[in-house]
């Protein structure tokens, strides 16, 4: 009983020396474009990952938006096409990029005007559940970037 | 006698090399850095609604160099990225690039209307129009440019997919398709090119 407690206690203390997906991974470089009206805007960010611990981003929200969904641009034959993303994988020692033209959280239904040079929060949500709230800029239509 | 076989011989070849410089000029035109489409695909034509409501034709835009581009306002990413390359492109040139019209076609007429088109063309560059029309009338420009589009099957709430040709169609001011430009292409080569057909002297 006493070695269960004591192996029980131990695979606690191991896991809570094991940070979370969400603790492991520095953001940055976020900005979305503000389109007008209730049009979707698009969400970009750089994830770095410097842990020994690949880590898999699986959703977003925001309080200042109905819907956030990861999408991935693509281009094929001449086409451009979207799709939903279940997953997106954070190699350990590795980092991604959510920029135009390719993977970006597609944020839909603002719940409020969003008027570039605003601030909004977006929180990530990883596979293990844990969570990065991320403070994107918000940019005008014709933004190539975070910065001019 | 070897000093003048020489020299008839530089005589040759300065002469052949000449008549192929010259010979490059009259017959390729403009030095385009974009795919060059020039006789290669129909002049533009279309009848459709511009973002006031109003009726135009490609008549409407013939004085101007024109971007062809198929798109929609729902898509959040590549369309607006494309709209501010060409925002970037334009502003490179500076005024000249007032004689240059962006036509932003929508492929998503159910709900792209005027008004929304309005809005979103004007909300990367004054000389973007927005374009919309009955779904015939677009799939008819769309094709008379070999450009395609579908819709992909809907969530039910509302919301659907459209893939759609990632071009733009570039028309000189008499409405004669001359280059293609396409993702990924340098933002300085489309620049050069719609410096040469702004600065084309048309002939009448």
């Amino acid at each position: 009983m006493t070695r269960m407690l004591a192996a029980l206690l131990l695979s606690l203390a191991a896991t809570a020396t094991c940070a979370s997906e969400a603790a492991n991974i520095r953001a940055s470089a976020a900005w979305i474009r503000v389109l007008p009206g209730d049009l979707p805007a698009g969400g970009y960010v750089t994830l770095q990952n410097p842990s020994t611990q690949p880590a898999t981003l699986v959703g977003a929200s925001s309080p200042s938006y109905g819907m956030a969904m990861l999408h991935e641009s693509s281009r094929a034959g001449g086409m451009n096409r979207m799709r939903m993303v279940e997953k997106l994988v954070i190699p350990a020692h590795g980092s991604q990029m959510l920029a135009p033209g390719g993977y970006h959280l597609m944020l839909m239904h603002a719940k409020t005007p969003v008027a570039p040079g605003a601030t909004v929060r977006i929180t990530l949500t990883f596979a293990d559940g844990s969570a990065l709230p991320v403070d994107f800029a918000a940019r005008p239509a014709g933004a190539l970037g975070p910065h001019d | 006698m070897k000093p003048s076989g020489l020299l008839r011989a530089a005589l040759v070849a300065l002469l052949v090399g000449t008549g192929l410089l010259l010979g490059s000029c009259s017959r390729g035109g403009p030095a385009f850095k974009l795919t060059n489409i020039t006789g290669h695909m129909p002049d533009l034509k279309f009848q459709l609604t511009n973002d006031q409501g109003k009726a135009v034709t490609a008549a409407d835009y013939r004085g101007n160099v024109v971007l062809l581009y198929f798109g929609y306002t729902h898509c959040p990413d590549v369309c607006p990225l494309t709209l501010a390359h060409i925002h970037a492109a334009l502003n490179k040139l500076g005024a000249e690039a007032d004689g240059a019209r962006i036509l932003f076609v929508t492929v998503d007429p159910t709900r792209d209307t005027p008004s929304v088109l309005h809005a979103y063309v004007n909300a990367f560059d004054q000389r973007a129009v927005g374009l919309t029309g009955t779904p015939a009338a677009i799939e008819a420009l769309s094709k008379r440019y070999r450009s395609a589009f579908s819709r992909e099957p809907g969530d039910g709430h509302g919301n659907y997919e459209v893939s759609h040709s990632s071009g733009i169609y570039v028309f000189d001011r008499k409405g004669h398709p001359r280059v293609l430009s396409t993702p990924g292409t340098p933002q300085a080569d489309l620049v050069h090119d719609l410096d040469l057909l702004l600065n084309e002297k048309v002939a009448t």
